[in-house]
């Protein structure tokens, strides 16, 4: 074991499922474990809860500080009492993906050999889909005994789980508010996911991916990939307003230092982005950032029903609020668009609404005065017609 | 609301589907909702207004007439309502027909290009007219395809939609008292307001 990660050693609150899942690859993932939040009172009716979904390299600490960094959690701003996920009001959920590494069963998670030893999964970890996380997540809920969720939750990758659970237990989801997501993942997505993996693979301490063998972690590797996948997380607009070409008075540790060096001073938006790839490296798997990279990239919920977008929603009665950003390149509004005419196919009651804003996709994590009045709204306008005093 | 909007609401029964094109800031929709139970549902294509409405709750989604009625699919509601929309469409022929296959009647109000002040301006000035209604100068209107009362009704005719009811209402949204002559209407209303079924819709 890496006993130099504390992540490996921290303990999450879970549930346990022995049985555990059958996935689509059809591998019999047993035991799964499923770790997670919660914020708020469920009502005796146990019909207030809210699913909120995380995105790729988020996890379930949606609003309490993150065990790891300290730092508050991701969507601290949305999630509380008073917010407009309300936790006054509403039960919120927040669940680790399944491939996930704080706490559900992933590549991290140890298995037992035939020889009755215990050794992490790594990149035997079995290939998984959204829908597979879905399914996981939906373990934990019907263990808590809800029948029904008030509403699912969730941007980029969180969005693609919103519309599986639409999909999969459309009986089961009153409202879905998929943000910031598409239907399918883009060709231009799967390319930058596959440059991060690449990144990880050329890391010389990635040793096949049993890294932990060698006390080691692929740093290097983990960390560009973070660093290249933060460029589009951005937009062009939001970094010449944050750094411009701003260089850092105090000469940077290029390869060759000294006056006149080539690399002998950094721009601020360098050093911006080796500091997101260094804080990564401490809190997440490159076997788990692997797996469910690979799960977004085989997302596409039409070709999972010969090519029709809309038939995985025919006689929802779902009431959907689609949101995109103005300057979000990644899951760009031309590809909401298309969800929202794929569900206007199946006359689905949708909202669909594109906040202006030159934060790129990382804005739905960032104060958008627009985007929080669409939530509150859209939440509230859910209870009222679910009858929800 | 509008008084127009309140003539509106007062042609859709209770608890239906409602399609509202141009659903502006959603007071038609809200009203339809809290006072008739209807499952009501907007298009709009501002999207501060959008942004507004479904903050306010409401069913909305950005979209317009021209590009947006196509991907629903057939008598997906009972009313399909588009309001002071129809000469500021690309394709209004288009439109109403996407109108009356999604929806089994369509509600239509416009701006009655036949009112006596504009025939008058164009009669002694010889420009486009301007007036409260038609309030923007050509080389900047948005309403690209003004028509008339009558017009109007030769294109139902031709395309064979019934008109269950129609009114003339003034500006302020007040009914107009032309409910007789249909060419009184077309010289002295400001506004009209459609009801109309496809020939296969029985007469309720």
């Amino acid at each position: 074991m890496d006993q130099t990660n504390p992540a490996t050693t921290l303990s999450h609150q879970h549930v346990s499922f022995p049985d555990g899942l059958q996935l689509d690859c059809g591998f019999h993932l047993a035991p799964v474990d499923v770790a997670y939040r919660t914020y708020g009172t469920l009502s005796p009716a146990r019909d207030n809860a809210i699913l909120v979904c995380h995105a790729l390299t988020g996890d379930q600490y949606v609003a309490d500080p993150h065990p790891l960094t300290g730092k508050p959690g991701w969507w601290g701003r949305m999630v509380g009492p008073g917010l407009p996920i309300d936790t006054d009001r509403f039960f919120v959920i927040c669940i680790n993906v399944l491939g996930g590494c704080m706490g559900t069963t992933g590549p991290r998670s140890l298995r037992v050999n035939e020889d009755g030893t215990e050794e992490p999964w790594g990149t035997d970890f079995p290939a998984i889909t959204i829908r597979d996380m879905v399914r996981a997540q939906h373990l934990l809920v019907a263990h808590m005994g809800i029948d029904r969720l008030l509403a699912v939750v969730g941007g980029s990758m969180g969005g693609m789980q919103v519309l599986e659970w639409c999909a999969t237990y459309p009986e089961q989801v009153f409202a879905a508010m998929p943000i910031a997501t598409s239907p399918f993942h883009s060709a231009q997505n799967i390319a930058f996911n596959e440059v991060s993996r690449q990144a990880i693979f050329a890391d010389p301490q990635w040793h096949g991916g049993r890294y932990w063998e060698c006390n080691e972690i692929p740093a290097r590797g983990l960390a560009v990939a973070r660093m290249m996948a933060h460029i589009t997380y951005l937009s062009e607009a939001a970094l010449t307003r944050k750094f411009g070409r701003r260089v850092r008075t105090t000469p940077g540790r290029g390869a060759a230092g000294g006056p006149g060096a080539l690399f002998g001073e950094m721009f601020e938006v360098e050093s911006y982005l080796r500091h997101q790839g260094s804080t990564f490296v401490r809190r997440f798997d490159a076997n788990s950032y692997l797996t469910i990279t690979r799960a977004m990239d085989y997302f596409d919920l039409g070709a999972e029903h010969d090519g029709d977008m809309s038939r995985p929603f025919q006689g929802t009665r779902t009431r959907f609020c689609i949101i995109s950003f103005s300057s979000d390149w990644l899951f760009p509004t031309s590809q909401a668009r298309l969800l929202a005419r794929a569900l206007n196919q199946v006359a689905a009651n949708v909202s669909f609404v594109e906040i202006d804003s030159d934060k790129g996709h990382d804005a739905f994590l960032l104060d958008e005065p627009d985007f929080d009045r669409t939530i509150r709204g859209f939440l509230c306008g859910a209870a009222e017609h679910a009858g929800i005093g | 609301m509008r008084l127009d909007q309140r003539l509106i609401a007062g042609m859709i029964r209770p608890r239906t589907r409602v399609l509202d094109v141009g659903s502006g800031d959603g007071a038609l929709l809200d009203y339809l909702f809290r006072n008739s139970g209807c499952d009501a549902r907007g298009i709009e294509i501002d999207m501060r207004e959008v942004t507004r409405s479904v903050a306010h709750g409401l069913p909305v989604m950005h979209g317009d007439a021209d590009h947006d009625l196509v991907h629903y699919p057939d008598n997906a509601f009972d009313y399909v309502v588009l309001q002071r929309t129809l000469q500021a469409v690309e394709r209004p022929r288009e439109v109403l027909r996407q109108m009356l296959r999604i929806g089994r009647y369509a509600i239509v109000s416009f701006p009655n290009f036949g009112h006596w002040r504009l025939r008058m301006q164009l009669l002694m000035r010889g420009r486009m007219p301007m007036t409260s209604v038609w309030s923007t100068p050509w080389y900047d209107t948005p309403n690209i395809h003004p028509c008339t009362i009558l017009d109007f009704l030769t294109l139902c005719r031709d395309e064979g939609y019934v008109v269950q009811q129609w009114m003339a209402v003034d500006e302020d949204g007040e009914r107009a008292p032309w409910r007789r002559s249909i060419r009184l209407a077309n010289l002295f209303g400001e506004q009209a307001l459609f009801l109309l079924r496809r020939k296969d819709t029985p007469h309720k």
